[in-house]
């Protein structure tokens, strides 16, 4: 995809499509996968040099996991409308016998997922992992992955990042969706997160701030100049200040639409605010 | 046959939170710990009127269970909470050795547990908790069937001296025990008497049990319902009475039927008084998403396979 425009007419789709999955279920998590709509529609449609004819072991191509599996919903309509599988399947979100489940998951064999998500702060040790069999398999390609500010907490991903670092696993692109909000609320005022920025550093990893995580040429931005970091002996982050339930005036500045889904009404004044672009499915 | 009244539908983590108000102010040790789900725990009250009690620990459910163990030293009764899925797999080894082998009074309180959790999907639905926590020697372990129940059970834990797991859910369910009951650890409940076939039930599929009693009952069936709430240490005694009494078993919970209360019936009728037993639970499956109500049906755990399971038990006497 090329301009601008067209990529934020698929931007405004997908948050379309979100909204409608969310609410048809009334369940799942609409604010966090609002917030990285740009993040995902850059990745899938610029970046990633991935084929949508899904193999599991994506030898030759570039590889993303996504580990804060709960925002499922901007995942599934990225990869529906990139060509992963069938726009019309995203009807089946979260319901009985589906392929897209609450949380993502590679046990119903949805083409585009390669490891289960949604217990938090596993994901970065899989994508290290997979970025170590890229290299052993002289694999030039790149992994990326997202994660969640609140899903930092966890300690496994300091154990993984401190890998990574050590061990100069120089092919890797995470991202971290920093939105400053959790279930609970602010970061701040769970568990402050302190400076990520000296704490990435300090573990050894090349840092890169994106101060409008919503606006797409600062993520196109951000992506070229993290492949440009590649290969210099160190982990990349973009760290990627996101506005939680960006696009949709009443779930933003709040945490409230972390993991709730909007009634009729709300759902009508939602779409309102994101005309349809490309087709509703 | 006794009649039970649902007094009105409640979610059993309420019961939990509620337990937990109550014993902020009665009980100056206890102490409350969350993993960033404060709200699903129903501890916002607890939260709100001891503040200096109330330990966020953010999404880091390791240390959680480690700073549960810590504050024992000196005399507190920490109660954590999060799923159930967070509260056991995630933390197994952490409890194993700082809360269980060192034989510390930490009270770990699991919502969300099971199938019924619903569109969340397997990742959040653990069917295994009740296998990892009574493996672990000297941990007690308990699933409450209705919010009462779990009111209780949260007050009398903090009155026993050592690790508890104490397991709870999602949805709203039948509320049909004694509003102030006193919960005894380990002593099954007797629900109802019967002499052709004995129901063992726990957790979610108690309401369930006496829902199957009622229809085996019009086909002249009668059937002992017991309520094991507390899976270990087991009242082996009531399972055994009843064995004796009846000569078929169907056991129901919701859990995969390895390592769940159909396991632990067994092997005590193994020893004791062998039965032939039928077994209502997951059959080594992971979950997925779908309404409660659906999954229930879907994975057979509800009063309809309570039903089959006992006439085809009865059929093996
Ligand atoms: C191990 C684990 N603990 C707790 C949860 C419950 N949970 C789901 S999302 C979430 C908050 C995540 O915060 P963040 O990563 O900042 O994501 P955001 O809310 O910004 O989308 C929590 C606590 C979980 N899924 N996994
Ligand atoms: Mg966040």
């Amino acid at each position: 995809m090329s301009s601008t425009q067209q990529l934020q007419d698929f931007v405004t789709q997908v948050r379309r499509d979100i909204l409608r999955q969310v609410h048809a279920v009334n369940s799942g998590h609409p604010g966090g996968s609002l917030g990285c709509a740009e993040f995902f529609s850059v990745l899938f449609q610029e970046v990633l040099n991935a084929s949508t004819d899904f193999d599991m072991d994506g030898k030759e191509e570039d590889l993303f996991f996504l580990s804060n599996g709960h925002i499922s919903p901007v995942y599934y309509s990225v990869l529906a409308r990139s060509g992963y599988f069938p726009v019309q399947e995203l009807n089946t979100f979260r319901k009985l016998d589906s392929r897209l489940q609450g949380h993502p998951t590679t046990h119903e064999g949805l083409p585009g997922v390669r490891i289960a998500s949604g217990s938090l702060g596993q994901g970065m040790s899989v994508a290290i992992g997979a970025a170590l069999t890229k290299k052993l398999n002289g694999d030039q390609h790149l992994v990326y992955s997202l994660h969640g500010d609140g899903e930092l907490q966890e300690g496994q991903n300091w154990e993984a990042i401190m890998y990574a670092g050590s061990h100069g696993v120089d092919n890797l692109i995470a991202t971290v969706d920093y939105n400053k909000k959790q279930i609970d609320g602010a970061t701040d005022d769970v568990l402050p997160l302190g400076s990520l920025r000296k704490k990435f550093e300090a573990f050894d990893w090349d840092v890169i701030d994106v101060k409008e995580g919503n606006n797409l040429e600062a993520i196109r931005n951000a992506f070229k100049e993290a492949k440009a970091k590649t290969g210099n002996k160190k982990p990349i982050v973009i760290l990627m200040h996101t506005e939680m339930g960006n696009g949709v005036d009443f779930m933003m500045n709040t945490h409230a639409w972390h993991g709730k889904a909007p009634n009729d009404e709300q759902l009508e004044s939602a779409l309102a605010q994101n005309p349809e672009t490309l087709g509703d499915y | 046959m006794k009649t039970y009244e649902n007094t009105g539908s409640k979610d059993t983590r309420s019961g939990f939170g509620a337990g937990l108000t109550e014993l902020g102010k009665t009980n100056p040790n206890v102490v409350a710990l969350c993993a960033d789900l404060t709200g699903s725990l129903k501890m916002d009250e607890f939260k709100a009127n001891h503040p200096e009690r109330f330990f966020q620990v953010g999404i880091a459910e390791a240390n959680m269970i480690g700073l549960a163990a810590g504050m024992t030293i000196g005399g507190k009764i920490p109660f954590t909470g999060t799923f159930a899925n967070f509260s056991t797999g995630r933390v197994y080894d952490q409890i194993r050795q700082s809360v269980a082998y060192s034989g510390k009074n930490v009270k770990i309180c699991a919502s969300h547990a099971g199938i019924t959790l619903g569109e969340d999907g397997a990742t959040h639905q653990i069917l295994e908790d009740l296998g990892l926590m009574k493996m672990l020697p000297g941990m007690t372990v308990i699933n409450t069937c209705d919010f009462n129940q779990t009111k209780a059970a949260t007050k009398a834990i903090a009155a026993h001296n050592g690790p508890v797991y104490l397991r709870f859910g999602r949805p709203k369910v039948a509320n049909f025990t004694p509003e102030n009951q006193t919960f005894e650890i380990g002593k099954a409940v007797h629900l109802q008497e019967g002499t052709d076939v004995s129901i063992i039930a726990t957790g979610h599929l108690v309401w369930e049990a006496l829902e199957a009693a009622k229809r085996l009952h019009e086909k002249g069936i009668t059937t002992d319902v017991i309520n094991i709430h507390t899976i270990k240490p087991l009242d082996e005694a009531a399972i055994i009475n009843s064995a004796k009494k009846t000569g078929c078993i169907v056991t129901a919970e919701e859990h995969n039927f390895l390592g769940g209360l159909g396991e632990s019936v067994a092997r005590t009728l193994a020893q004791h008084h062998p039965t032939p037993q039928e077994f209502v639970a997951t059959q080594d499956t992971f979950g997925e998403s779908g309404t409660p109500a659906e999954l229930m049906e879907k994975y057979g755990l509800n009063a309809k396979s309570i039903v089959e399971k006992a006439e085809k038990v009865i059929a093996r006497k």
